[in-house]
Formats: structure tokens, C-alpha cells, sequence
């Protein structure tokens, strides 16, 4: 049996206090096996993106203790937490995020230059279908082709875990389908653990782990056996 | 609403420097009525009492006041020297027509008892004297003692300068004022004047009676007729107040911009972010007027609610001031007054300050599509070429390459920044260049080009051999004759009524510099002109001017120009001595002397000085220095420290702003690099390298636009009384550059401290 790369024990997430707090994760428990594909399925507001932050090391809970590995995030100091970012973590997110003032091959390299294990620029790109674009600066790219270019620079670091937030909300199916081809690759071919966020149901077929998540916390963990490619999926 | 705050400040300098330029000028004008200060003053040798019908009867005169007026000495406890006092008469048995006094305390003369005296109330406080009191006093060469019975204050001597010196200064100046026959009988003026002064009919020519004055009281010495704008007090008056005049113009402009260039990029900001509203609006079907309306609503209430803010702190703040300076120009009492028309420029010029930075804004909301405000803002453009090689990419990480990409490929946003912070770092300049100014002024003025110690009056123009007597004393170690005359000097239209000095050809005590400082050699024709008198005379070495002689036989001369000197301390001319008195045809005559002497015998020689009857005056070069610097540290020459204290704050809010302006653009950009694994450190770096690369091209750029600042801002300082230069000082420059700096290190470590708390979820959440 594979080693959990996470491990929650009752994270709770408060924002705000008194009579205005919102509960945004009320006591989750929950173990992401590694090398798996989890994607993370729930209506918009259930605290979806709240929980991804706080295994993600950009936020921290109110309550509770994060494992990454055998590391307790809930203990880290920020410093830590940055060097666990830059050493473990891919971030892909619904706006892409892109640097402007730097071309496609040169967001890529702001990850590579600090990186521990990184991969060529030009490989990452090609990973993406990039190959032919790399000099080209965000504003002449398209959505699906930003979009790609973070996934590069999420992967060009060979990280432990990619978290993608709504990474096909912003995007048209097709565009919407090569990008999820493109998380499958990264999670088979560098072993990395992959973490969805999404709102559509539909995406679920392609993971080996569903966990439905509804008002802040676990409703139900499916394990698929029966995986489907990005392109048999309906959109 | 720190916007609102900058347009409050704007305007509530313009109101309250307007309402104070107004109250003042309304208060002297009041003052002045009250007391029947005259409009033109005659000043003659000795002119017979009937010519006062003669005065009269010219056609729009319409009161004339004959009086006696005469230099004094006064004893004073707490000084070695006896201090120079003018003492004036006042009718007998009657209130004067013209150039009444105002009794401050104690009582009115009693025209029977001749030893009693009023004094000006500034000089009894200075040297402590009270009603009651006796002082000792020498008049034309006797002493006399007289009783002090009031103290009181006169529109004529709000100001108040010892004859021969050009600073006012309380305490080393006193005004006596006694019965006319008292003074008279002093001065040997029984049934006759000295001076006469004369108010005018409403619209009389004043030039045409000053004309008829002059050929009146020209057989009796008549050394011609000046008006009142001519008066030395009122000249300085009207100096002090068109220095607060030119501050009042100068500053809230400056308030403004600031505020219209930030309601600008705030209001801009709002509409990034609010442009899906805005494209929902417009989809449903409001006209870009009606959304834009919207926009400019709020762009005009916040400009409408700072000068609404402004006027009420103008005039609070103007109700405090006015105060101080009421006491500082001495005026009896106040007519406070607001400048209506201050109101109305202060809010219409703060609303179209403001409106100009709104409609640039709305520029953008009109050009927004429906369709392009749903949806996200496309990244910035980048691609453009920019102007950083291939080969210097290579050695360059990416963050260093954010950095130089916003600067080559974004230059407009960048000059922004650049121009913003060269203009703050060009205020910083001109004034600390302006401080320097009046170092310089001060310098220059007492230790270059007056190297004396002690400077001697006499009573009038005095055979050379009086020399040879200062010499003769213990103590004195150099004596340098002079002698002043005093004249008009005309170049077509433009005149000058002042002195010609008349100094030794080897002149070392007090000498006319070229502006290198070097001794200009005075030639055997000719006269030597201060730097703002040829200005104002408009003449150039080589031409020829007019010098109408206001002593003796009062000859006119023609004599050529032949340099021009360096002069930051009133307007003096120069002449060779021996020249001078050859063309008045009194030979070897003398009027001072600049004394060196040795310290320690300094009171025996303020005794010997003061027992010498042909001796009018003394005074200390370390006195008149200190009355000097007060004078610039008080009045219109203290605005310095006002706007050095403001050039500061926008100097800050402006590198501060640009920091900040920087970090909203950029915030999303930070939060992005601290995400995928960047410390704080090294997110920072790409914000505050763009700052620091920006600061530091500005501050040559600053350095150049304040060099030419300087110049127009030491204009605005400098008066008839002194000039400010305009120094090009490399300290100055390097100070400024500090202060621009500090801002800079200061703004950066304030953003820094933003960037470390930025929520790094919600930053990730927001769109631009
Ligand atoms: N910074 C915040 N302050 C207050 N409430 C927040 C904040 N972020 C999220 N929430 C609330 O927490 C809940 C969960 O939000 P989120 O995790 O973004 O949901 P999801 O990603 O599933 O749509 C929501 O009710 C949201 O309004
Ligand atoms: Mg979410």
C-alpha cells in the first residue's frame, strides 16, 4: 500500500468571529494516497478552495493538523512553508496567474532558476504543446495556451503534488479537455500527485479518487476503478 | 479620502493665504486712514512756515503737516552705545493733520512742558522703558534728559531702520516724538520745517503735485518729494506682503496637481476593477454619458467635499495666522477679512484639477466594450521589443528581468513614476538650495563684502581730518573713510532713490565684488552698480546714468556705468571717493568710516565714539547681522521653513505614492511569485528594484528641473531689501538627493511591510 503524500486531522477554518463567522471547514479528515489523480468535487462555497490553500501551504487553519508526508504544515513557520511551496508544490489556478513581463519560456524559468530538481524550460513547455510558443509573452497567447504555460511552470519544478484550483473554469471544452490530458501526463509520467478542484461533476471519471464535499467538510470518498481519459469525458 | 485630505490642504492654503494677503493689506489700508499717514512727504533744509499756504494751495493737495524732523541719541542702560532715534515733532496744542500717533500707554504731550516725549512703543519694550521714566537723549550735539509720558505706535513707523542701515531692526532704532516747538528750538527750526507732508485730493495727480512740491521747496534745500510707496516702512510692509502674496500663488497649485494626479489613478483603479459592472450597465443599455456621469459624480463630490474642507480649514487656519502676524507687523488692530473670490477659486480650481484627472479616466470607461469588461483584462503587452539585448538577457535572472522589462516596455507608466519623483526631488533641491541661499546672502553680505567691525555716522559731511582722529585711538586698528550721498538715480523712466557711496580706491573694510568676488577696482570716472540695481535700472555697463545729487549744491551728473557688482544686501553704488567729492566740489569730505578694531578695547572706543559730537551713529556689524537673520527668520522669509516643511511632505507622498501605485499594480504579480515558492525577500525585490531603478534616474533628472526651480523660487524671496541667490552648492544637491532617498527607502519599507502581510489566498482571488 502507497504512502498518504496527505494526511488531515480535523481542519477547521473559521473566517471572521462571532455572530459573522463562516465555518468554511468544519473538522475535515482526510488521506490523498500518493501518485493518485484526487479530484476534489463539490458545489461552489463548500470550502473546496479554502481546504486546497491550507494543504497547499498559502493559508493556515483554524483548528486541526495538515501532514504532508510526515510534516505537520499546521507547525511550520512561514519561511518553512515558503520552502516547501518552492521545493514539493505546483500551483495551477482558474486566471493562470502569469508573470506579463516575461515570455512563456521565461515564466517557466522563474521556477526553474530556484528549484531543487528542476527539469528544462523547453522540456516543461513541450510537455504542453508549447514547443513552437515559448517566446511569446502572455497578452499573445490564447486562455488554453496560458493556462498550459502555468501548467508548465507548475510541473517544471518536478514537484511532489500539483494542485490545479478550477484550472478548466475559465477555458471552452476542447481547450479545457487538452489540459486535463495534460495533468493525466504529468501525474504518469513524473509520478507526481495530482489535486482538482472543480465544481463539475463530469471531470470526476478521469481521477482514481472522488471526494464529494459539501458545507466545509468530507461527504462521501469513491474510489474509481474505472477511469476515463479527458477525452471521453463529457464536457 | 487622503485625496480629499491633499485637495483640503490645497485649498485651505489658498484661502488662508489669500484671506491673510487680503486681511493684511485690508488692515494697513485701515491704518493707515485712521491715522492720516501722508501720501507724499517733502523733505527740505529749512523751509519757512508760510510756505506751508504755498503747499496747500497746490491744486489736489488736499491737507498739508509742516513738522521738524531730526537724528537723535538716545542712552540706553543695556547697551554700550547710545542708539540712533529720530525724533519727531507734533503740533503744539493740537492733533496733527496728517501722520497722527496712536498711544499705546500713559499719555499724550503736554505741548507746555517741553521735556516730555512720547516713544515708539516697539524700542521702550525692546529696552525696557516706561511711562514715567527719564531717559537721556542728544539732540543736534547737546544732551538733554526728557520724561517719557506714553508710549505709542505710528502707521509710519511700522518698520523701523537707523539712517545708513538697511535692516529694521526694534531695538537699535527709536522714534521720539515732542512738541513742535520744542523740536523746533533743538534743530534751530524756530518758524520753519524740514518736512512736509502732504495727503492728496481724491484723484490728484501725485506726480504733477509731487513736481509742484519740489519746485516750491527747491530755493529752501527741497531734496525732492517721494511718495508713500517710496517710504521705507511701507516698503517694507508691502515687501513682507507680496512675499506671502507670491507663497499664496506658488504652493496650493502644487496641492492640486498632486490631488488630480491621485483622484486620477484611484479613480482609474476603481473602474478596473468595477468593469464588469460597468459592462452590465452598458449592456443593459446606459449610455456611456450616463456611466460615465456616475464616475465623474464621484470624482466631483470628493473634489467638492476637499475644498468645502479646505475653505473651512482656510479660514480657521487664516483666523490663527493673521494673529500672528498682526503682531508681527505691529498693527494696532485687525480688520479680518476673506477673500470671496479665494472661495471660488479654491473650489472651481479643485474641481477642474480634479475634473482633468476624472476625464482621463472616463476615457477608459467609454472605451470599454460590453463584451471586453465581462471578461478579464488581458494581460499587460509586453511584447513589444524592448531595449534590453540578447546577450544581457543571458546574464540576467527573471526577476531582474521583470524588473528592466517594466521600465523599456512600459515607459509611459515609468516616466510617470520617474516624473513624479524628479519633481519631488526638484522641490527638495530648490530649497535646501534656498537655504543655502540665505546662508550665502548672510555670508557674503557680513564677511566678505563688509569685513568692518563697527560702523560710524556723522552728523553730515565732515573734513577728512576726522580720520585721522578714529585712527588715532586705542583700539582701532584700521579706519576706511566713506562717504554716502544720497541721490536719485535715473535711466530713462527707470529711477532709484538711494545712496552713492564713495568708497577709497584700496577700499578692504567694505568693498564692491564682481561675482567671482574679487575686488572690482573703482576707476577714476564712473560708477559701480549692485547686480538689482542695474536690473532695475535696467542699464548695462557702458551706458550712462543719470545721478540727481539730493545733498549740498544737488548738482545732476552724467556718469558712465563701469561694472557691475555683487550685492545681495540692498541696492548700493559705488564711486571712488575722490571722484565723488570732485563732482559735488567738496573736496576731501567724508560722511562714515568702517572701523577694524581690537576687541578688547571695544568699550573704551564706544566711549570715545560717544563723546564725540560729529558722531550721528555707531552701529555693530554683529548686531545688524543678528537683526538681519531675525528678519529672515520672521515675515515673508520664514515661508521658507513653511514650504521646505511642505516640499518635504509631497517630496514623500510622492515617492510614497509611486511606491504605492506600483505595489497595487503589481500586488496580484507578488502574490503570484510567493506562491509558487518565492521567499518575501525575493518577491520584494521585484517591486522595490523597479522603485529604486526609478529613484535613482530621477534624481539627476530632479537635479536639472530644481537647478531652474531654484532660480524662480529665490526670485520669489528675494525682495528690494535682499537678494537670494540661486547657488549651484553640490552639498545641497547631495542633501536633497538624501531626503529623496530616505523617501524612497522609507516608502519601500512601508510597501515591503504590505507585501510581507499580503493574504496571499485573497490576492490570488482578486482579478485586476
Ligand atoms: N477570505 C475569506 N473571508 C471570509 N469568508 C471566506 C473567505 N474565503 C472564503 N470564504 C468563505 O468560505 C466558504 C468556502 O469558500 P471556498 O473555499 O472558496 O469555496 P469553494 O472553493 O468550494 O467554492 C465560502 O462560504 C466563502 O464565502
Ligand atoms: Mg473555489
Amino acid at each position: 500500500m502507497a504512502r498518504n503524500t496527505f494526511t488531515t486531522k480535523g481542519i477547521t477554518k473559521v473566517y471572521g468571529e462571532g455572530r459573522s463567522a463562516v465555518h468554511a471547514l468544519r473538522g475535515v479528515d482526510l488521506d490523498i494516497p500518493e501518485g493518485e489523480i484526487v479530484v476534489l468535487l463539490g458545489p461552489s462555497g463548500s470550502g473546496k478552495s479554502t481546504l486546497l490553500n491550507i494543504i497547499g501551504g498559502l493559508d493556515r487553519a483554524t483548528k486541526g493538523d495538515a501532514y504532508f508526508q510526515d510534516r505537520n504544515l499546521s507547525e511550520m513557520t512561514d519561511k518553512q512553508l515558503t520552502r516547501y511551496r518552492r521545493d514539493h508544490v505546483g500551483f495551477v489556478f482558474q486566471f493562470y496567474n502569469l508573470m506579463p513581463s516575461l515570455t512563456a519560456r521565461e515564466n517557466v524559468e522563474l521556477v526553474t532558476e530556484i528549484a531543487r530538481d528542476p527539469m528544462e524550460p523547453d522540456e516543461a513547455l513541450a510537455m504542453v504543446g508549447l514547443r513552437e510558443r515559448v517566446d511569446h509573452f502572455p497578452a499573445q497567447l490564447s486562455g488554453g495556451e496560458q493556462q498550459r504555460v502555468a501548467i508548465a511552470r507548475a510541473v517544471a519544478k518536478n514537484p511532489t503534488v500539483l494542485f490545479c484550483d478550477e484550472p478548466t473554469g475559465a477555458l471552452d471544452s476542447t481547450t479545457g479537455r487538452a489540459v486535463l490530458n495534460v495533468l493525466k501526463d504529468v501525474n504518469e509520467k513524473l509520478g507526481a500527485t495530482v489535486l482538482i478542484v472543480t465544481h463539475a461533476a463530469s471531470q470526476a471519471a478521469m481521477a482514481d479518487r472522488v471526494i464529494h464535499f459539501a458545507d466545509g467538510g468530507i461527504r462521501e470518498v469513491v474510489v474509481n476503478h474505472t477511469k476515463l481519459t479527458p477525452e471521453e469525458i463529457d464536457w | 479620502m487622503a485625496i480629499g485630505m491633499v485637495i483640503a490642504v490645497g485649498v485651505g492654503m489658498l484661502v488662508m493665504m489669500t484671506g491673510l494677503v487680503t486681511s493684511l493689506n485690508e488692515t494697513r489700508a485701515a491704518y493707515y486712514e485712521r491715522y492720516r499717514l501722508a501720501e507724499v512727504f517733502a523733505p527740505v533744509t529749512r523751509a519757512p512756515d508760510r510756505m506751508e499756504t504755498r503747499l496747500a494751495a497746490i491744486d489736489g493737495v488736499s491737507a498739508v503737516e509742516p513738522r521738524v524732523v531730526g537724528a537723535a541719541l538716545i542712552d540706553v542702560a543695556d547697551f554700550d552705545l547710545p542708539v540712533q532715534a529720530q525724533a519727531v515733532s507734533l503740533p503744539d496744542f493740537r492733533k496733527p493733520r496728517l501722520n497722527d500717533v496712536f498711544l499705546t500707554d500713559g499719555r499724550m504731550i503736554d505741548s507746555d512742558h517741553t521735556d516730555e516725549i512720547l516713544l515708539l512703543e516697539a524700542f521702550a519694550q525692546a529696552h525696557d522703558i516706561r511711562p514715567g521714566d527719564r531717559i537721556d537723549a542728544t539732540m543736534n550735539g547737546a544732551r538733554r534728559s526728557f520724561q517719557v509720558v506714553g508710549l505709542a505706535q505710528a502707521p509710519e513707523f511700522l518698520y523701523t531702520t537707523a539712517p545708513g542701515e538697511l535692516i529694521p531692526d526694534d531695538a537699535r532704532f527709536g522714534v521720539i516724538w515732542m512738541s513742535r516747538s520744542a523740536l523746533a528750538a533743538a534743530y534751530d527750526m524756530d518758524g520753519a520745517f524740514n518736512e512736509a507732508l502732504l495727503s492728496l485730493s481724491r484723484g490728484a495727480n501725485e506726480a504733477a503735485v509731487m513736481a509742484a512740491v519740489d519746485r516750491i521747496l527747491d530755493p529752501y534745500g527741497g531734496t525732492g518729494a517721494y511718495p508713500l510707496a517710496d517710504q521705507a516702512s511701507n516698503q517694507l510692509v508691502s515687501e513682507e506682503i507680496s512675499g506671502l502674496e507670491a507663497a499664496a500663488v506658488g504652493v496650493p497649485p502644487i496641492f492640486l496637481a498632486v490631488a488630480a494626479f491621485l483622484l486620477y489613478i484611484v479613480i482609474n483603479r476603481m473602474v478596473q476593477s468595477e468593469r464588469e459592472e460597468i459592462g452590465l450597465m452598458k449592456a443593459f443599455g446606459y449610455t456611456n454619458g450616463e456611466v460615465g456621469a456616475h464616475y465623474f459624480k464621484l470624482v466631483l463630490a470628493i473634489a467638492f467635499g476637499g475644498a468645502l474642507a479646505g475653505c473651512l480649514m482656510g479660514i480657521a487656519g487664516g483666523r490663527a495666522l493673521i494673529q500672528v502676524y498682526v503682531a508681527y507687523f505691529k498693527f494696532p488692530f485687525l480688520v479680518f477679512q476673506l477673500d470671496p473670490a479665494s472661495f471660488v477659486t479654491g473650489v472651481s480650481v479643485s474641481i477642474l484639477s480634479a475634473s482633468a484627472g476624472g476625464l482621463l479616466v472616463l476615457r477608459s470607461v467609454f472605451a470599454l466594450t460590453p463584451a471586453a469588461a465581462m471578461r478579464a483584462p488581458a494581460p499587460a503587452d509586453y511584447s513589444r521589443t524592448g531595449a534590453i539585448g540578447h546577450t544581457l538577457n543571458r546574464f540576467l535572472d527573471q526577476p531582474s528581468r521583470m524588473v528592466l522589462r517594466r521600465i523599456t516596455r512600459q515607459p509611459a507608466r515609468m516616466a510617470g513614476a520617474m516624473i513624479g519623483i524628479a519633481c519631488g526631488m526638484a522641490l527638495s533641491v530648490s530649497m535646501i538650495t534656498i537655504y543655502a541661499g540665505f546662508d550665502r546672502t548672510i555670508d557674503l553680505t557680513f564677511n566678505v563684502i563688509d569685513r568692518s567691525d563697527v560702523t560710524v555716522t556723522f552728523t553730515h559731511a565732515r573734513s577728512d581730518a576726522t580720520i585721522f582722529n578714529l585712527r588715532r585711538m586705542k583700539g582701532v586698528t584700521f579706519v576706511e573713510p566713506v562717504r554716502h550721498v544720497p541721490a536719485v538715480l535715473r535711466n530713462g523712466l527707470a529711477t532709484h532713490r538711494g545712496v552713492v557711496s564713495g568708497l577709497p580706491p584700496d577700499a578692504r573694510l567694505s568693498r564692491a565684488l564682481d561675482s567671482d568676488l574679487a575686488d572690482i577696482p573703482l576707476k577714476n570716472v564712473g560708477i559701480v552698480l549692485s547686480t538689482a540695481l542695474a536690473t532695475k535700472l535696467s542699464i548695462r555697463p557702458g551706458d550712462t546714468l543719470t545721478v540727481e545729487v539730493r545733498e549740498g549744491r544737488q548738482p545732476v551728473l552724467q556718469i558712465p556705468v563701469t561694472a557691475v557688482a555683487e550685492s545681495l544686501l540692498g541696492s548700493p553704488s559705488y564711486m571712488d571717493l575722490d571722484t565723488l567729492n570732485r563732482a559735488l566740489r567738496e573736496p576731501n569730505r567724508v560722511s562714515g568710516a568702517y572701523l577694524s578694531i581690537d576687541e578688547a578695547h571695544a568699550t573704551d572706543i564706544y566711549a570715545a565714539l560717544q563723546d564725540m559730537p560729529t558722531v550721528a551713529g555707531v552701529s555693530l556689524k554683529s548686531q545688524a547681522e543678528v537683526a538681519f537673520e531675525t528678519l529672515m527668520n520672521t515675515g515673508a522669509g520664514a515661508i521658507r521653513y513653511v514650504m521646505g516643511a511642505i516640499a518635504f511632505v509631497i517630496t514623500f507622498g510622492i515617492v510614497y505614492n509611486a511606491a504605492r501605485i506600483a505595489y497595487a499594480e503589481r500586488s496580484r504579480d507578488l502574490a503570484s511569485l510567493r506562491v509558487i515558492g518565492f521567499t518575501k525577500g525575493e518577491a520584494a525585490f521585484v517591486l522595490l528594484g523597479e522603485l529604486a531603478i526609478v529613484t535613482l534616474v530621477a534624481l539627476p533628472i530632479g537635479s536639472v528641473l530644481g537647478y531652474y526651480l531654484s532660480f524662480g523660487i529665490a526670485a520669489g524671496f528675494s525682495s528690494e531689501l535682499y537678494q537670494i541667490p540661486a547657488i549651484f552648492d553640490p552639498a545641497s544637491y547631495g542633501f536633497a538627493a538624501m531626503v529623496v532617498l530616505g523617501a524612497g527607502v522609507a516608502s519601500g519599507w512601508l510597501v515591503k511591510r504590505d507585501i510581507d502581510r499580503a493574504d496571499l489566498v485573497s490576492a490570488l482571488k482578486t482579478r485586476e
